[in-house]
């Protein structure tokens, strides 16, 4: 019954070709460009997530400056942690480790090339070399990790390696850091994070010494045990912080932050990024069922006649309807349609293009609801863009209909 | 054997309001079409006649009086269940054919059908059959451009009988049409009427076409002038 409806409005359809494709073109830009944005976030989303769940879910990070100041400012507020407070969260019931990590941006220079580039620093004994590889982010592509003993010794991030000088550096070249010589190592495997692929790692000893400061800490990692909730153990840090640091509950210097919160943040921030483009593109979404309704009701005034003509010959209203909104229907989910497949293409593009640039974490995802979506919601914008046209058409009557010339 | 109506009009008005003024299309007028009977309605134009075909094939309902089809007074239903029932018992063949461009004749004859929701094998199978018996057989998948004149009014009248209607309503059937095809299109009507017994209204301003029918009901500023039988015709076919 209703295969006779879609098959009439096909047909209409296809007698007015030129005029379907370009109403249809509205529709396929905002679909692709909607598609495009979301199966490029919901990738980015992902990748991320998967870093985290490869990292496990039993980190805590400290770092120094207020809960609204977030991590990574450590640079900016005056570094203020130190040993004496990697001591304080070792002695924490259920933290089975702790890794206090410096960071300085340092002269680096190569070849007479000269940069400037953040120096990371770790300890070197096993407990510390365990540490950094279960981390997953400083895998070592070529050459070795740092290891106890070692002084002038510096692993590189892959671009750092790569593409940062003129020459690549190889293992076994030597590098200056403020116009000390250190000999390379390793170099890590592309991460895709420029953080990650564009640092510089040395013993934690030999930074201090460089940096004549002998304790100073920009951040400090800490392992929970896994069977407890993280949560619970960051409430103990922080207490024993609190006590250890003399601040008052509420005016931290410092913040923890469970790995939950710290991709809950970056998710956070991505959501709102993806609302703003998708909201972007939804606009041209709108222009395009703007599009549909004048086609429609274009239509309705060309095809008048034609509805006279179908109502003398027993149309109900409710037939006229159902022809008009599934015309309008089909023209949003053939634009749909070819909006999710040129949006996907894009999407793919956007990949290749960002791993192209380093950023190989970046991947696309597809998900089914994403595209069983983007074509009922084709439909429906189709069908809802057609509504007032084709109550028009239904409410037309016969014989005013019939008497149209068109 | 007592006659039986398809449709029955009682002191219909059909009035028009122009602005300020009303204009009179219709006054008071009263006709029955008897079932198997060929009706002609002849009257020049402004008499009412567009008005009065109107109200016989139920696409429009009267100001005041009563139109009864198949004993149940339209004046009173809504333009839905009257496409309905018009669908059923009417068939009209239009001066202008009135095709729909996109669909082929098959599709043309089914479109009726479609409305009164019969399956698409049935349809295909009535139309095929209707367009064989207007001698269309071999242009089934024609688009109606695609036809001559005198092709697209004979696919219209295949399309009037799709639903096996009570009565046929031809609007100046040869209106659009040169004498000779013209001449074919009534006698296809004329043998609708003797050989297979249908009520056929013709409205028409051309005195000549009256010679097929019955019954010619002259009407003058909306009003019946006069009821003429035709004794050369007769219920030939009784």
């Amino acid at each position: 019954m209703i295969r006779d409806y879609v098959l009439l409005s096909l047909s209409s359809l296809r007698s007015r070709r030129m005029r379907s494709w370009l109403t249809m073109i509205g529709i396929v830009i905002g679909m692709s460009a909607v598609v495009s944005l979301i199966s490029l976030g919901q990738g980015m989303q992902d990748s991320i997530n998967d870093q985290f769940q490869r990292l496990g879910t039993n980190r805590l990070i400290i770092a120094p400056g207020g809960e609204f100041l977030g991590p990574g400012t450590a640079d900016i507020v005056a570094p203020i942690m130190d040993d004496s407070d990697v001591d304080v969260i070792r002695n924490v019931k259920g933290i089975t480790q702790v890794q206090g990590a410096l960071s300085k941006t340092l002269k680096v220079e190569f070849k007479d090339e000269i940069q400037f580039d953040s120096i990371f620093a770790f300890e070197t004994d096993s407990d510390a070399v365990d540490f950094v590889e279960s981390v997953g982010l400083f895998d070592i592509a070529e050459g070795r990790e740092l290891k106890s003993g070692d002084k002038y010794k510096a692993v590189l991030g892959y671009n750092v390696a790569n593409e940062a000088f003129d020459d690549p550096i190889e293992v076994g070249r030597k590098i200056l850091l403020d116009d000390i010589e250190f000999e390379v190592v390793g170099v890590q495997k592309l991460i895709g994070t420029g953080i990650h692929d564009g640092v510089i790692r040395i013993p934690q000893d030999t930074l201090r010494e460089l940096t004549d400061e002998p304790r100073k800490l920009s951040m400090i990692f800490a392992l929970t045990q896994p069977d407890l909730n993280p949560v619970n153990v960051k409430a103990i840090v922080e207490r024993e912080l609190r006590k250890h640091r003399d601040v008052k509950e509420g005016e931290e210097d410092f913040n923890v932050q469970t790995a939950e919160q710290t991709i809950g943040q970056l998710n956070t921030v991505l959501l709102a990024v993806q609302v703003v483009l998708v909201g972007i593109a939804a606009i041209s979404l709108l222009v395009g069922g703007i599009g549909v309704m004048n086609t429609m009701y274009t239509s309705v005034l060309e095809r008048t006649k034609e509805i006279g003509i179908m109502k003398s010959i027993g149309a109900r209203n409710s037939h006229v309807l159902t022809l008009f909104l599934l015309e309008s229907g089909m023209l949003g989910l053939v634009g749909g349609l070819m909006g999710l497949g040129l949006g996907l293409g894009v999407a793919k593009l956007g990949e290749y293009l960002a791993i192209g640039l380093g950023a190989s974490f970046f991947r696309m995802h597809i998900s089914t609801l994403l595209i069983v979506g983007t074509l009922m919601f084709s439909f429906v914008l189709g069908m809802f863009s057609g509504a007032f046209p084709a109550r028009q058409a239904a409410r037309l009557p016969p014989v005013e209909a019939l008497r149209s010339i068109k | 054997m007592k006659k039986k109506a398809v449709i029955s009009l009682r002191k219909v008005w059909k009035i028009y309001k122009m602005g300020s003024a009303t204009v009179n299309a219709l006054r008071g007028v009263t006709l029955d079409v008897w079932q198997g009977e060929f009706v002609a309605i002849i009257g020049p134009s402004g008499s009412g006649k567009s008005t009065l075909m109107n109200l016989v094939g139920a696409l429009d309902k009267p100001s005041r009086g009563h139109i009864f089809l198949d004993g149940k007074d339209i004046s009173l239903m809504e333009e839905s269940d009257l496409a309905q029932i018009r669908g059923q018992k009417i068939g009209f063949i239009f001066q202008q054919f009135n095709l729909l461009p996109a669909l082929s004749a098959t599709g043309n004859v089914g479109l009726p059908m479609i409305f009164q929701g019969i399956p698409e094998a049935k349809r295909v199978e009535r139309a095929t059959e209707l367009l064989n018996s207007v001698n269309l057989g071999e242009r089934l998948n024609h688009k109606p451009n695609e036809l001559s004149g005198g092709q697209q009014q004979r696919v219209a009248i295949a399309r009037a009988l799709a639903n096996e209607p009570e009565m046929l309503l031809a609007d100046e059937p040869t209106g659009n049409l040169d004498s000779k095809t013209g001449g074919e299109i009534m006698s296809m009507l004329e043998d609708l009427h003797t050989k297979k017994g249908r009520t056929i209204v013709l409205v028409t301003h051309d005195i000549h076409l009256v010679k097929h029918a019955e019954r010619v009901i002259y009407l003058k500023d909306g009003q019946i002038e006069k009821v003429v039988k035709n004794h050369k015709r007769g219920h030939k076919h009784a």
